[in-house]
């Protein structure tokens, strides 16, 4: 759905070069959440911003829906921007237009006639939940219905794709947590292909397929969330399972176990009653596409009975560090 | 003088003020906006970056504003000639007056929609918006507070700069305050006339703040 190949873009102030994007390739299947996960000045929001070309790339193609963007000219720039929703972190809603008018502007924009916009913006009040709230102007609502409204906004011209830029960044946990619901469930209702970007481990766990870890530009590692959870080394699975229990114990071997589907529920109990084991640190979680749970456990001194016992239930197992 | 006397030459005073500062402010309130526009799509990064043009518009606006008043006045004699055939008169002032003001105006515009978050001009154009959506439902829009409490002061300015239409015969409140206050000691006429342009004014900003706190949505 998306595809992003050789991607640059550096910027220059003050006689200084930034490299803000510096290399990325990038593929985002139909129907798939892909989340892109970094430290603010990774460049993860020059990198978002160029899919919709609102940063016309130094390199690099685009492709969004099998369009290459970067080969449109303006008209045709505007008209593939239609099919591709965007979300904000600060909401960007316009303050002068209700909740419904802030709707109905993405309607004007993409040439809806007049008379098939009242009921549309009715159905996306329905669909993310705001009803009663048509009338209402942005300074009267909260931070969650705000960005309720973008999401309402950016799915009016009926998008495949939606990049959400923090989207819940300026929202509280809870609030957090319910935009991510919807945005799940979107995802699963409408089949919408989502491009997000955030600095939140949390949001990568509770709703991406797929993710990204970015550092200075470029990407540290990618793939399907399971699978990098099975790198060894993986950035990310440190991120989504901090261990911070003692690497090393006095007679034991000490070593980090990454489990993901259903034998996460059931490796450890397996393994407990086979050996004399003693579990350090660790969880069993739901992520948005599949059951993972990673520890950290002493083993015997001699463990390769256990680890062997370990790998042939799909776990990966590194020595602790 | 007889209070009779005063009141018939403050009626009039003040519906020659009421007059210049009514089509003066509609003639400003147009080209501001225009110009105003102009100078945020042309500036450097804006929608249609031109810097060369900005710098051109800028010093125009700079010099036009630099200018003393009465010296505007004067020096567009020859302009208001050849636009209304006269250079005295009610309708006459009226030029120059546009003319001091649509810079002034011009300045205020460009400060309010530099007001319109990036964020909000950067969401509509992902959404596909064209330039002149943008500018139409976006930046006028967004920044119609601002916009109407600059014109207030815009027209309590054009009040101010009234009172020197006088120098070619123009009338109005301010130049009855010089004539006959000033110049021959009518403290009564001075007075009133003050009195009358100080009700003015504040009913001008009573009605340009009633104005702003409906379309606030803040």
């Amino acid at each position: 759905m998306i595809e992003i190949k050789g991607l640059r873009k550096t910027y220059r102030s003050r006689g200084r070069e930034v490299r803000a994007v510096d290399g990325v390739d990038l593929t985002v299947g139909e129907g798939d959440v892909y989340g892109v996960l970094g430290q603010s000045g990774a460049g993860k929001s020059t990198l978002l911003r160029c899919v919709n070309m609102l940063e016309r790339p130094d390199a690099g193609t685009i492709t969004v829906g099998g369009v290459d963007l970067t080969a449109l000219n303006r008209k045709g720039l505007r008209l593939a921007r239609h099919g591709i929703g965007m979300i904000h972190q600060h909401f960007a809603l316009l303050s002068s237009r209700t909740v419904a008018g802030n709707i109905a502007f993405a309607l004007e924009v993409t040439g809806v006639p007049r008379s098939a916009r009242k009921e549309r913006v009715a159905e996306l009040i329905e669909l993310v939940g705001l009803g009663g709230r048509a009338d209402a102007y942005p300074a009267q609502l909260s931070g969650g219905q705000k960005q309720r409204v973008g999401i309402a906004r950016a799915l009016a011209a009926r998008p495949q794709v939606l990049l959400s830029d923090e989207a819940t960044s300026a929202l509280d946990p809870e609030t957090t947590d319910s935009i991510l619901r919807l945005l799940q469930d979107l995802n699963q209702r409408l089949g919408l292909t989502i491009l997000l970007i955030t600095h939140e481990m949390d949001v990568v766990k509770k709703i991406c397929h797929s993710a990204a870890v970015m550092r200075d530009g470029a990407f540290v590692e990618s793939g399907p969330v399971a699978e990098l959870l099975h790198r060894p080394g993986s950035t990310l699975a440190r991120g989504l399972f901090p261990l911070s229990a003692p690497a090393t114990l006095p007679g034991r071997t000490v070593v980090d176990v990454t489990v993901s589907g259903p034998d996460a529920d059931t490796a450890l109990t397996g393994l407990a009653r086979n050996f004399d084991i003693s579990l350090l640190e660790g969880s069993v979680e739901t992520l948005a596409a599949t059951r993972a749970g990673r520890w950290r456990i002493a083993l015997p001194e001699d463990g390769t009975a256990a680890v062997e016992f370990l790998r042939a239930r799909g776990a990966q197992v590194e020595a602790a560090a | 003088m007889t209070w009779s006397e005063v009141f018939d030459l403050l009626w009039v005073g003040l519906q020659e003020t009421a007059w210049m500062v009514l089509v003066s402010t509609v003639l400003t309130a147009v080209g501001g906006l225009l110009l105003g526009v102009l100078l945020v799509l042309t500036a450097p990064g804006g929608l249609l970056s031109a810097p060369p043009l900005y710098s051109v518009l800028g010093l125009i606006v700079n010099i036009t504003r630099s200018l003393p008043f009465i010296i505007l006045l004067v020096a567009v004699i020859p302009f208001t000639r050849a636009v209304v055939g006269t250079t005295i008169g009610t309708d006459a002032a009226i030029v120059p007056l546009t003319i001091g003001a649509i810079p002034f105006f011009a300045r205020i515009v460009e400060a309010a929609l530099r007001e319109v978050p990036n964020d909000v001009i950067a969401a509509a154009t992902a959404m596909g918006a064209s330039r002149g959506q943008i500018v139409g439902k976006v930046l006028l829009r967004e920044a119609r507070p601002g916009l109407a409490a600059g014109l207030t002061i815009t027209v309590i300015a054009l009040v101010g700069y009234s009172a020197m239409a006088g120098v070619v015969g123009g009338g109005g409140l301010g130049d009855l305050a010089i004539r006959y206050g000033y110049q021959r000691f009518e403290t009564e006429v001075m007075v009133a006339t003050v009195a009358a342009l100080v009700v003015f004014v504040q009913l001008v900003q009573m009605a340009g703040d009633l104005l702003v706190r409906r379309l606030s949505h803040k």
